[in-house]
């Protein structure tokens, strides 16, 4: 259209073709120009100025372009020059106009790919938390736990049902505690000690004769704090490799000291030397404890695990905040 | 009169089996058991018609129990919850209970029981037992029958298997292992990292080779620590050196 403009002015058809690609070609990659910035640096809202100068400063960058290139391609024929010169600050209003509107649309395009793409990630980490919290709840009941102690209560209620009841209220005290706890929480030892003690009144009535614990706690170390959820998985994992990893009755000892003023748990269970192989890492499903306490304490060094002859000893130190 | 073991780790919960079992005269509990070594023992002694059967027991879990047997009894299993297991059953179940359990729920169980035996069939079991053996535990360890005793051997005390006609001979420190099941079998429940199948009738524990040398053409030979020495073929020396990143 321009050549068809610059031919009807009077300009040679080879004279006006020549402008009108030059000019229009440049124009071209100017809007490119802006709109492949944009795309990388989208202006924060209010500094629009910003989209004003890089419209400029395209704009006049092509004028000073086409100034230089027009003259070394089409040979003067006396009125072209003078037309050049004249038509300057048309040429200047036209490229700003255009590389203008393609900043906008830019601006506008990738604004708003850029909102689906923060909603679609705002989703995503909203599924996972939601599969976390999900996780933890789950584990936090214990379904195995709760369906082995609801059919021990199934079982007691025709036999025994004063016992049944009995344990109905322990389960229920155990669960509220459960519900209670966030794993943020510091709750002093003796406190975390008396909901462990549900805990294991109701796994003795599960397991019978079989498991008894022995408990071996310094006056001085039940005022300390500890993390909640820690001490009854600790004791948990004890009674399930006491239990399911040897055939006989089970003792677990519970312990705690207070040395070089951190708390000491140590929690003591037989093992059977010969077939179970807690030479392999921490083993023992101990690594879920092992990676709370380094998140707490960012050490590696307070869980420790012994295996004399067929006593497995499990250790942790509390440092106090 | 049928007879009937109940093999469960809680006696509350073997109490609860034998509550439910009152109402059928023609049935007698002829033995409780707490682990599975008690129940592969009594379930020689008495070939029960029928088991009642945990899953998580102490030492040796009851897939593992059922396996150590040969003549098998019908089995219903009861356990609280055991994903792996509850998938296995999908497929191949007589039946499971879920605990707890319902009345209603068990007699459902026994009259398919019932029903099963006029047309009897030992395939299900079998079936089960193979999908059930891809759990974690029996990844970890084998467990065979030496004469009366049962041996639990971790799987890093395994040097290699090697196939003997119906059986697999499991070679470890103190001696081999004879158990009745397949090479194949082996192959897909161990870890496919640590053992590799490096011949037809071979699987290896890549941790206890020392070096592989070439034997005859196109086929090598694997020292073991031990100074044992197992055939690997072409194919399985591509897999063993695959398996130890060379």
């Amino acid at each position: 259209m321009q050549a068809w403009v610059l031919s009807g002015l009077g300009f040679s058809w080879p004279t006006a073709l020549i402008d009108s690609a030059v000019s229009n070609i440049l124009l071209a990659a100017a809007c490119v120009l802006v709109s492949n910035t944009l795309q990388y640096y989208l202006p924060q809202q209010e500094r629009y100025w910003y989209i004003l100068v890089l419209s400029l400063a395209l704009s006049g960058g092509w004028l000073l372009g086409i100034k230089y290139l027009l003259p070394l391609l089409i040979a003067d024929n006396g009125d072209y020059y003078a037309f050049l010169s004249r038509s300057w600050y048309v040429r200047f209003g036209v490229a700003l106009l255009l590389v203008g509107c393609m900043a906008m649309i830019s601006v506008l395009w990738y604004t708003f790919e850029e909102q689906k793409a923060s909603a679609r990630r705002k989703a995503d980490a909203e599924k996972l938390r939601k599969d976390a919290e999900l996780y933890k709840l789950r584990q936090q009941l214990q379904p195995h736990f709760l369906f082995n102690s609801l059919n021990s209560i199934n079982a007691l209620i025709g036999a025994r049902p004063q016992e049944a009841r009995k344990m109905v209220q322990q389960l229920s005290d155990f669960l509220r505690g459960t519900l209670k706890r966030e794993e943020h929480q510091w709750i002093e030892l003796q406190e975390e000690l008396e909901y462990l003690q549900l805990y294991l009144d109701i796994e003795k009535v599960r397991f019978g004769n079989r498991l008894s614990t022995v408990f071996e706690t310094e006056p001085a170390s039940l005022p300390f704090k500890i993390p909640a959820m820690l001490l009854q998985p600790l004791v948990e994992n004890a009674i399930k490799f006491g239990l399911y990893d040897t055939v006989g009755d089970t003792v677990i000892r519970i312990a705690s000291t207070v040395k070089d003023g951190l708390l000491e748990l140590t929690v003591e269970n037989p093992y059977d030397a010969e077939t179970s192989q807690p030479g392999k890492g921490t083993g023992f499903g101990l690594n879920s404890i092992q990676r709370r306490l380094f998140l707490l304490f960012s050490r590696q060094d307070l869980l420790t695990v012994q295996a004399t002859g067929n006593v497995f000893t499990t250790t942790v130190k509390i440092p106090q905040q | 009169m049928k007879k009937i073991i109940i093999i469960d780790d809680e006696a509350l919960a073997r109490s609860m089996v034998t509550e439910y079992l009152q109402g059928y005269p023609g049935l007698q509990v002829v033995q409780e058991c707490s682990d599975g070594f008690e129940g592969v023992k009594a379930i020689m002694q008495h070939q029960p018609d029928l088991i009642f059967l945990d899953i998580q027991m102490p030492k040796i879990n009851g897939f593992e129990m059922l396996e150590l047997i040969e003549q098998r009894p019908a089995v219903i299993f009861t356990t609280a919850f055991d994903e792996y297991a509850i998938k296995a059953f999908e497929t191949h179940a007589v039946d499971y209970l879920l605990k707890p359990f319902s009345k209603e729920r068990f007699d459902k169980a026994l009259r398919k029981w019932m029903d099963q035996r006029e047309a009897p069939s030992a395939e299900p079991t079998r079936e089960l037992l193979e999908a059930a053996s891809l759990t974690p535990a029996q990844s970890q360890r084998i467990v065979v029958k030496n004469g009366p005793k049962i041996k639990i051997i971790p799987v890093n005390d395994v040097q290699y298997l090697e196939a003997a006609d119906d059986y697999v001979k499991i070679h470890t420190n103190d001696g081999y292992f004879l158990k009745n099941k397949t090479m194949s079998h082996f192959e897909q429940a161990l870890d496919a990292q640590q053992f590799v199948r490096s011949h037809r009738s071979y699987i290896v524990n890549v941790q206890q080779i020392t070096r592989i040398d070439p034997y005859e053409k196109d086929a090598h030979i694997a020292i073991l620590r031990t100074g044992a020495r197992v055939p690997v073929s072409k194919t399985g020396y591509v897999k063993l050196r695959q398996a130890l990143g060379l």
